[in-house]
């Protein structure tokens, strides 16, 4: 095992940019998929569940709503970037081993997939921000200052997904992932309903995910609240990224260097 | 220090273990600058393990390795910013047509795109692609991909170019169309390194080679000189009938060989041994030794085998 420090240079924006030259190539589509889907969910959520719950935390159903999608929208892209996307790169497409034989290192190709997964997230958040906007959920500039935490935390998911990319060897391998990780954080981190409405020992627990930290950052900056604890939030995302991004990069050099 | 300037590639027991298989097993390698260097042994030789030891992508469990200067794998990156590699199984990318993915390629050397972009003209002239640019990569045939990846290798304008396997599975037009190529970048000045089964290739191509068999290089020379010095010069070949092996072997000075449903007798004078099976009714086949022969002496089964 390889646990030297990360090497941090140009190479991780070539893999990244690499990336953005193909979805650039599907552009209409990628922007179609950012605003069509959390105009369904806020749409049909929002106005839909919106008629039996007037108000919650002090703000409307569809504002409340309108911050957990944008979270988790940013969860969902960022995870599958850096698990299936990455996975068909690592696996039969062999473009990390293309990529290997050219100054590249597998350091660069960690960094720049976990960029690239974040820059994805980032994209999603700001096709549900305008969306948001549109329907009158949001509220104030400041709602501005969620995207580079949403890019936050594309990061953090990206790092914390990658680390199964590197141990799989097929695809159902990402379905453990998904079903012990992302959809509890999705069900129970506060994207649907206050994390207070959980009894109590599920309301610690859920203090040590990720997505719940994201959230508390994100839903007051939309709805013009001001933010409590921001800099342990801040502080949860950033431990788990470098933690997992760290652990990713070590499994990588592990399977690529072979 | 002058070893250093005029050798490409300087190994010294160069190991490689795979769970506790020992695949490339203590060998030495000498590659000069400018030299086509043959690397000939038959499927699972550690031929490929070698290779990505060269460009520092598989780490070695032991041994020196020097390239154009640079220690690898410490030294790798630099080393393979003047290094091509054209690796056994393609991996061009999908998602990039043809053009793409030379600038893409380019782009992971850091090389301006704007710059760059004559050159990418010329490789793809070079290896006969023009008009293909916005093709899709899965549209190509099985040799046109490996000429684009062959093109692929030469975008950073490579002192040293790893071929490895470079026309296996390709039919006898392409395979001779990418010979002319790589005659050609050898006039260039370039090195060549060449991995290979074809006994055709290393004999036609290379001006060096070694054999290599179970990670082990049992010989190391030039193509003529290895026929020369190890099998004897006139070869009778025999297919689907045993019983050529007891007249064979009755010939004074006559060595016998089998492999698969053939036998070998090699002598240096033929003429005897095919009279002599003519008479047995026996139908024989005449032709010189080549590196078949060297490597069926040295190992007891064929190339193929
Ligand atoms: N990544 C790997 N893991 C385990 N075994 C391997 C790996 N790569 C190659 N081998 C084994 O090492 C041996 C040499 O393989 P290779 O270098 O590909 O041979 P060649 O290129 O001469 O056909 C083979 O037996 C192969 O199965
Ligand atoms: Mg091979």
């Amino acid at each position: 095992m390889d646990y030297g420090l990360p090497h941090i240079g140009p190479g991780a924006l070539r893999v990244a940019g690499r990336n953005f030259k193909v979805w650039r190539k599907l552009i209409i589509a990628g922007v179609l998929v950012h605003i069509l889907e959390p105009l369904l969910y806020l749409v049909a959520l929002g106005y839909g569940l919106g008629v039996f719950i007037r108000e919650i935390s002090g703000m409307t159903y569809l504002s409340f709503l309108a911050s957990g999608i944008m979270v988790s929208s940013a969860m969902m892209t960022a995870s599958f970037e850096s698990m299936f996307s990455a996975f068909s790169r690592l696996d039969h497409q062999r473009t990390y081993e293309g990529l290997m034989a050219t100054p590249l290192i597998v350091d660069d190709i960690a960094i720049g997939e976990i960029i690239w997964s974040a820059f994805k997230a980032a994209m999603s958040g700001i096709g549900i921000l305008l969306v948001a906007i549109l329907l009158g959920a949001v509220e104030g500039w400041r709602s501005l200052l969620a995207i580079p935490v949403v890019f936050l935390t594309g990061l953090t998911f990206a790092a914390m997904a990658l680390n199964t990319t590197a141990l799989a060897r097929r695809w159902d391998f990402f379905q453990y992932y998904m079903t012990l990780l992302l959809t509890p954080m999705m069900l129970l981190c506060g994207v649907f309903y206050p994390v207070s409405s959980l009894p109590s020992w599920m309301q610690t627990a859920v203090q040590f995910l990720p997505l719940t930290h994201a959230i508390d950052i994100i839903r007051p900056l939309l709805t013009g609240q001001s933010v409590s604890n921001l800099m342990l939030h801040l502080l949860v995302l950033l431990v788990y990224l470098l933690v997992f991004g760290f652990a990713s990069l070590v499994l990588l050099r592990k399977r690529l260097y072979v | 220090m002058s070893e250093r300037r005029y050798l490409a590639v300087r190994a010294r027991g160069l190991t490689k273990y795979y769970a506790d298989r020992c695949v490339v097993d203590r060998i030495n390698l000498d590659i000069p600058q400018g030299c086509l260097f043959g690397v000939l042994g038959p499927n699972g030789a550690g031929k490929s393990t070698t290779m990505r030891m060269l460009q520092g992508v598989t780490p070695p469990d032991d041994g020196d390795l020097v390239v154009m200067g640079c220690h690898i794998p410490s030294q790798a990156v630099r080393a393979r910013t003047r290094m091509g590699v054209i690796p056994q199984t393609d991996n061009l990318d999908p998602d990039f047509t043809v053009e793409e993915n030379l600038q893409v390629y380019a782009h992971y050397f850091g090389m301006d795109a704007q710059a760059v972009q004559p050159r990418i003209s010329e490789l793809l002239h070079f290896v006969d692609l023009e008009g293909y640019e916005r093709a899709h990569i899965n549209s190509l045939s099985g040799g046109m991909k490996r000429r684009l990846t062959f093109a692929r290798a030469l975008i950073n304008e490579p002192d040293l170019i790893i071929l490895d396997e470079p026309t296996t599975g390709l039919d006898p037009q392409v395979r001779h169309q990418i010979w002319d190529k790589l005659r050609e970048l050898r006039q260039q000045g370039r090195t060549l390194l060449l991995t290979t089964h074809y006994l055709e290739e290393a004999q036609r191509l290379c001006d060096e080679l070694v054999i290599i068999d179970q990670g082990k290089i049992l010989e190391h020379g030039r193509p003529q000189e290895l026929i020369a010095r190890l099998v004897e010069s006139e070869v009778v070949e025999i297919h689907d009938n045993p019983r050529a092996m007891d007249v064979l072997q009755s010939i004074q000075g006559c060595r016998t060989e089998s492999s698969g449903g053939s036998i070998y007798g090699y002598l240096h004078n033929a003429k005897s041994a095919i009279d002599l099976l003519h008479e047995q009714g026996i139908a024989s086949l005449q032709r010189p030794a080549n590196l078949e022969d060297v490597f069926l002496k040295l190992t007891g089964r064929g190339l193929r085998g």
